[in-house]
């Protein structure tokens, strides 16, 4: 069970790290002063939820590696993140949506991880469950602020569901890699998740004034390593310190 | 992160001898001025441009560091420098308040910012090189700013004295979070060591001119220390943070860029040498490395946000539109 738990908790870690990662890009560059502060906020959130996960997977894995080695110090086809998170920000519109997607999916998550047979685990869901409603909560009034505000908002939020519509399917593919931690009942069956997250998207969508996605085909890979074009550069900068200046003390 | 002795424009006052000297009395009385109490309009424009500067400062300081967050190289210097940038936003926001106090508004001091008429701290117009800049930027830069700020916890103006307080204490943590950074990085390797005596030979003189203009050139002092607004000179801000900084240099093992740089035991303090105020004044004038990007870059962000701003304001309108008529309705 270990080595499926292991590679469960680097890939929630790396969705983690990498949507963190892009949402700590638009810090000082946000539309007003306010946003500037909460996207920060959530990032925070999200990185230091990164940080339990791959200290829990590396103490579980025994071969030695931190939470720095695990964020800093694999090649690309290593990270199992989803690729909703590595994708660029694209525009208000299309960060707000995705961190939505993303928190009502997580909120759902780790409200079953509570109830996990592994503590530890059930201790991180317990501080990650308020953390996403918070997140979830902000970014759905966005989405319908947005969804009902002008023309342009509204065409923009369209053009974001269309954009997204492809990777919001990931959330609810089994990770073949993971599978033993759900059969232990240590982490949820995602796929079990996704009527009540359709459930809350379009609660937010009607309010919105958004038509729901279209059903289209789901890009995946993410859970394998197979990533979008944007990942390695991203990568480039996270890991550029620790490529550079390898085996140092920070 | 922090305002800068103050450029341009000097004011004169219509108002009477008789009104001019009952608020002076109640200054030297430290009495704290608030929002609605009546106060000489150069008072009022003094502190605007004052608390507006020192607005702008910490949002363009987001920038240099913020410039550092995806590249940090440890997931836990990653979240504290989030969070510093974070804190500078939240000081902006509490400055821009103060100054709305005084009835001037947000979008107003914004658009100043970003037409790039506004002054703000120069030393933002550096560009950060490498990781131990952001070392130097909260020892140096935030170390400096306190030195400024905490007599301006007790200026005359209440809405300004207060915000100060708050901001204070972040500073500080800042300034140490800073030199920690410095610490580990001088206590490391030798590309490390080099990497922090670098950053300090190219921060240490923009950080003593933070304090503005020498004391012979400087317009505003004489006016704002008699209303309490200023309590120290530049000159003898900029000897407090010598004097605090050279044995922090030193602990750190690292050199300061001044030759001249000596203890003067009969005068108790560190004599240091000549600033190079052509460069000071030209950056002030807008030709240091990043004035240009630094506006443009907050410009961008206030352009490409226009239409957020504007979706917000009209779904407001609607949702106080739709409650209205249930509210009729019942
Ligand atoms: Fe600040
Ligand atoms: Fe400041
Ligand atoms: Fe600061």
């Amino acid at each position: 069970m270990p080595p499926a738990l292991v590679a469960a908790l680097i890939g929630l870690a790396d969705d983690h790290l990498i949507l963190g990662h892009r949402l700590s890009e638009w810090c000082g560059h946000a539309p007003m002063l306010e946003e500037d502060l909460a996207m920060p906020n959530i990032a925070l959130d999200l990185i230091g939820q990164a940080r339990g996960l791959y200290t829990y997977a590396g103490e579980l894995e025994g071969a030695g590696r931190d939470e720095d080695a695990l964020a800093f110090g694999r090649l690309e086809r290593a990270y199992r993140n989803l690729l909703i998170c590595e994708l660029p920000n694209g525009d208000f519109a299309h960060t707000m949506l995705r961190q939505f997607y993303f928190a009502s999916f997580m909120q759902l998550f780790w409200q079953e991880v509570e109830s996990s047979t592994d503590a530890t685990l059930a201790a991180i869901a317990a501080k990650a469950v308020k953390e996403s409603q918070y997140h979830r909560r902000h970014c759905a009034e966005w989405v319908i602020r947005l969804g009902d505000g002008t023309d342009e908002s509204a065409r923009r939020m369209e053009e974001a569901v269309t954009l997204l519509a492809p990777y919001a399917g990931e959330f609810f593919i089994a990770d073949p890699e993971a599978c033993g931690a759900v059969a232990a009942g240590v982490l949820p069956e995602t796929q079990a998740l996704q009527h009540a997250w359709q459930a809350d998207v379009e609660q937010v969508f009607v309010a919105a004034k958004l038509a729901p996605p279209e059903a289209v085909y789901a890009q995946k890979g993410g859970r394998r390593g197979l990533h979008t074009e944007a990942m390695g550069h991203l990568l480039a900068q996270l890991q550029f310190m620790q490529r550079s200046f390898p085996d140092m003390t920070w | 992160m922090y305002s800068q002795g103050l450029i341009g424009s000097g004011d004169q006052t219509t108002e009477t001898p008789k009104f001019l000297a009952a608020f002076q009395a109640r200054i030297d009385a430290d009495e704290k001025i608030e929002p609605n109490d009546p106060m000489p309009a150069a008072y009022r424009k003094t502190l605007i441009r004052q608390i507006g500067q020192h607005a702008h400062s910490e949002i363009i300081g987001m920038l240099p560091e913020g410039n550092w967050i995806t590249r940090a190289p440890t997931l836990r210097r990653k979240a504290a420098l989030l969070a510093k940038v974070q804190d500078e936003g939240g000081h902006g926001l509490y400055l821009y308040s103060a100054a709305e106090t005084l009835g001037v508004s947000r979008k107003q001091m914004t658009e100043e910012l970003v037409s790039g008429r506004a002054k703000y701290s120069s030393i933002f117009n550096y560009p950060t090189q490498t990781w131990a800049d952001i070392g130097a930027i909260g020892w140096l830069v935030d170390g400096a700013a306190i030195m400024n700020q905490v007599p301006l916890c007790r200026c005359s103006y209440g809405p300004y004295a207060r915000a100060m307080i708050r901001v204070c204490k972040e500073e500080s943590f800042h300034q140490r979070q800073g030199y920690e950074i410095m610490l580990k990085l001088a206590e490391g390797s030798p590309a490390q060591k080099e990497m922090a005596q670098d950053a300090l030979n190219r921060w240490w003189w923009p950080s003593l001119m933070m304090f503005g203009p020498p004391d012979g050139a400087s317009e505003h002092s004489d006016q704002s220390t008699r209303w309490k607004i200023k309590r120290f000179t530049n000159d003898e801000l900029r000897q407090k943070f010598v004097d605090a900084t050279v044995p922090q240099a030193q602990r750190l093992g690292l050199s300061l860029p001044d030759p001249a740089l000596a203890w003067n035991e009969a005068g108790g303090r560190y004599d240091y040498g000549e600033i190079d105020w052509d460069e000071f004044w030209a950056v002030v004038k807008g030709h240091g490395p990043l004035n240009k990007a630094r506006v443009a870059a907050r410009k961008k962000a206030w352009e490409d946000g226009a239409w957020v701003r504007e979706a917000a304001l009209a779904h407001a309108k609607k949702r106080a539109a739709r409650q209205s008529v249930a509210i009729a309705a019942e």
